[in-house]
């Protein structure tokens, strides 16, 4: 079993009185793909945004690299390493795709944007995942359709060094070869070292891709479990329910007792 | 298609030619109108309109205009407005004429360029001060910049007023009238117009060539992606609208040097001018799209038919007219070309 790269410790969030997430306990080892399966609203997005530094966490530690941080906003999170591909894709409508990509990393030569320069990276990064339906990579996001989109907010997020790269529903628009491409990337990833947390309600891309499964259910980590040891069915259980057999949260009647 | 061609076009990539970016942008369209413009009063009144003087005092007329509306169009480009401007070029331009005559123990006239420089300065600071009230006030107390700089437009030009009892300050320094506010350089350029095309020039580099202009443009186009790309919005906002207060600071003292006055009565509608001409120019009011350049076409349209109106005598008010009809199209054609392209 690879090494943790990053894990959260008894983590909690709440929106006013909405307590999203409850005492989350989570592990993202490097070189495994950990897939974070849920209903709608059981707090995945929520749980990656507060390791994006987008959320600040109630209480609960973060642990990167065995030591504890603080990830204070979207800048801690890129400089430890941690890449975030967002649900609702977070590109600037106006902007090119080359000029998304670098948002906020913009390269320079002297004082000035180094245009060539990062015209010439986005396309190897695009090239490299295949992308061939962007026309152009000088057209405003807005042009595109939503799978071009997505693949947009994939590179972006490929485009650097990272260590931990988390997806969020990444491939919710796209079509079945893209989707494809998305996955096998999902897996290059993880042989190269990295984290790759994986956000899904696809269960056959779940268990075909991921190497560990982490359930939420209503704000609580249900399981965490190498995939190997779960079936189609143990998931999607621990998914609605809570539990699958001995697997998961205990009953609330156990508990009493 | 080699491995290596592939991978420099990643993938099936077309480049727009020039001729099809020119014909989307926004700016080709707005320049041809001014050309056009300029082409028929050129026509009509040869011997009146293309002599050096018209062009001299329709140059220096939308010098102060063009500096308040480069900081307009930065504003803009975020999804904000700035109402302020004009009342700001007001409080500016009294601080600083005040601080002149108090450095020069009364009347200012025979002032020195130590008292010019240091007026200067007060003026930019002056602005400045309005222009961080306003981005704190949007940036971080989240007020709609509407309201905000509706406020501050009443309050800049009320404070301008209590500062001389409501009276204009007409007692300037005669070098600083002279030289800034009527003189040339290079026998024709004046000097006033010299400012204002360094202060645009500066303007448009930061826009479309740096990091900062980058920045502005995401903010506009969505704030909360620029967040997660580890923009400080909060700050850059901010300082947007520093940077539009202390142009209208430049501008307040450009208007001392040009009048001779602090003309508090003469620039109430100062700021729409901007709203227009930056709008006119091609950038969207709903953020994330604009140019310096066609902010500058922008700002020249009305002055070219206002002097062109004049010389072949059609009535001033006809030119309101003419200018309100211009803002409609050029936004209406705008916003067609834009959902045919979104189709
Ligand atoms: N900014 C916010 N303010 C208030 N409540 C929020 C906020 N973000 C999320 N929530 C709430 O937190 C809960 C979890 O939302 P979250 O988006 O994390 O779910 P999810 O597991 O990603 O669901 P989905 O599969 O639909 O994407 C929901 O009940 C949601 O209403
Ligand atoms: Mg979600």
């Amino acid at each position: 079993m690879s090494e943790p790269i990053l894990s959260l410790r008894g983590v909690n969030k709440s929106f006013g009185p909405v307590h999203v997430l409850h005492d989350i306990d989570f592990t993202v080892r490097a070189g495994e793909v950990t897939a974070l399966v849920g209903d709608n609203g059981a707090g995945k997005s929520t749980l990656v945004k507060c390791i994006a530094g987008i959320h600040p966490v109630d209480s609960g530690e973060i642990l990167f690299d065995g030591k504890p941080v603080h990830i204070h906003g979207p800048r801690d999170a890129a400089a430890l390493g941690i890449e975030v591909v967002y649900q609702d894709l977070a590109l600037a409508d106006n902007l090119d795709v080359v000029q998304n990509m670098f948002l906020g990393r913009e390269r320079l030569s002297g004082f000035l944007l180094d245009e060539a320069e990062m015209e010439l990276a986005a396309r190897r990064t695009l090239a490299s995942l295949s992308v061939r339906t962007v026309k152009s990579v000088r057209t405003p996001v807005s042009s595109l359709s939503g799978g071009q989109r997505q693949t947009v907010a994939i590179a972006k997020a490929v485009l650097w060094d990272s260590k931990v790269v988390l997806l969020d529903e990444p491939t919710a628009a796209l079509g079945v070869a893209q989707t494809r491409q998305v996955l096998d990337l999902v897996r290059r990833l993880a042989e190269q070292g990295l984290g790759v947390v994986l956000i899904s309600h696809n269960m056959n891309d779940v268990l075909e891709v991921s190497d560990r499964i982490a359930t939420l259910y209503l704000g609580r980590m249900a399981a965490e479990l190498p995939t190997r040891e779960l079936n189609h069915s143990q998931v999607v259980e621990l998914i609605t329910a809570g539990r699958s057999g001995d697997l998961g949260l205990a009953r609330p009647d156990v508990v009493t007792i | 298609m080699t491995a290596e061609e592939e991978v420099v076009n990643g993938g099936a990539i077309e480049k727009p030619t020039l001729g099809a970016r020119l014909l989307g942008a926004n700016t080709f369209w707005i320049g041809l109108v001014l050309i056009a413009l300029c082409v028929v009063f050129g026509v009509l009144e040869p011997t009146a309109f293309l002599t050096l003087f018209t062009v001299q005092t329709l140059l220096i007329e939308t010098a102060v205009l063009l500096v308040l509306s480069v900081g307009m169009t930065f504003v803009i480009i975020t999804g904000g407005i700035d109402l302020s401007v004009g009342s700001v070029l007001i409080f500016s331009g009294m601080v600083s004429a005040k601080a002149m005559e108090w450095v020069s123990g009364g009347s200012s006239t025979n002032a020195g360029w130590g008292v010019i420089l240091f007026g200067l300065v007060v003026a930019i600071v002056a602005g400045t001060a309005w222009g961080i009230l306003n981005g704190l006030l949007i940036a971080a107390a989240k007020i709609p910049p509407l309201i905000v700089t509706l406020g501050t437009l009443g309050a800049a030009l009320g404070a301008a007023s209590l500062l001389n009892n409501g009276s204009d300050i007409r007692t300037l320094p005669s070098t600083m009238r002279t030289t800034i506010g009527y003189g040339t350089s290079f026998g024709y350029v004046p000097n006033l117009v010299i400012v204002a095309v360094v202060l645009t020039l500066i303007g448009a580099w930061l826009l479309h060539t740096t990091v900062f202009g980058r920045h502005t443009f995401a903010v506009g186009s969505n704030a909360e992606a620029a967040r997660r790309s580890g923009i400080g919005v909060t700050r850059h906002l901010t300082s947007i609208y520093t940077l539009t207060g202390a142009l209208a600071g430049v501008a307040g003292f450009m208007s001392l040097a040009y009048f001779g006055s602090t003309t508090i009565s003469a620039h109430s509608t100062d700021n729409l001018n901007a709203i227009a001409a930056v709008v006119m120019g091609g950038t969207s009011l709903f953020g994330g799209v604009g140019t310096v350049l066609g902010t500058v076409i922008g700002v020249f349209i009305p002055a070219v038919l206002k002097k062109g109106f004049n010389i072949i005598h059609v009535q001033d008010f006809w030119q309101m007219i003419a200018v309100g009809a211009v803002l409609i199209a050029a936004v209406w054609f705008d916003q067609q070309r834009r959902r045919s392209r979104n189709r």
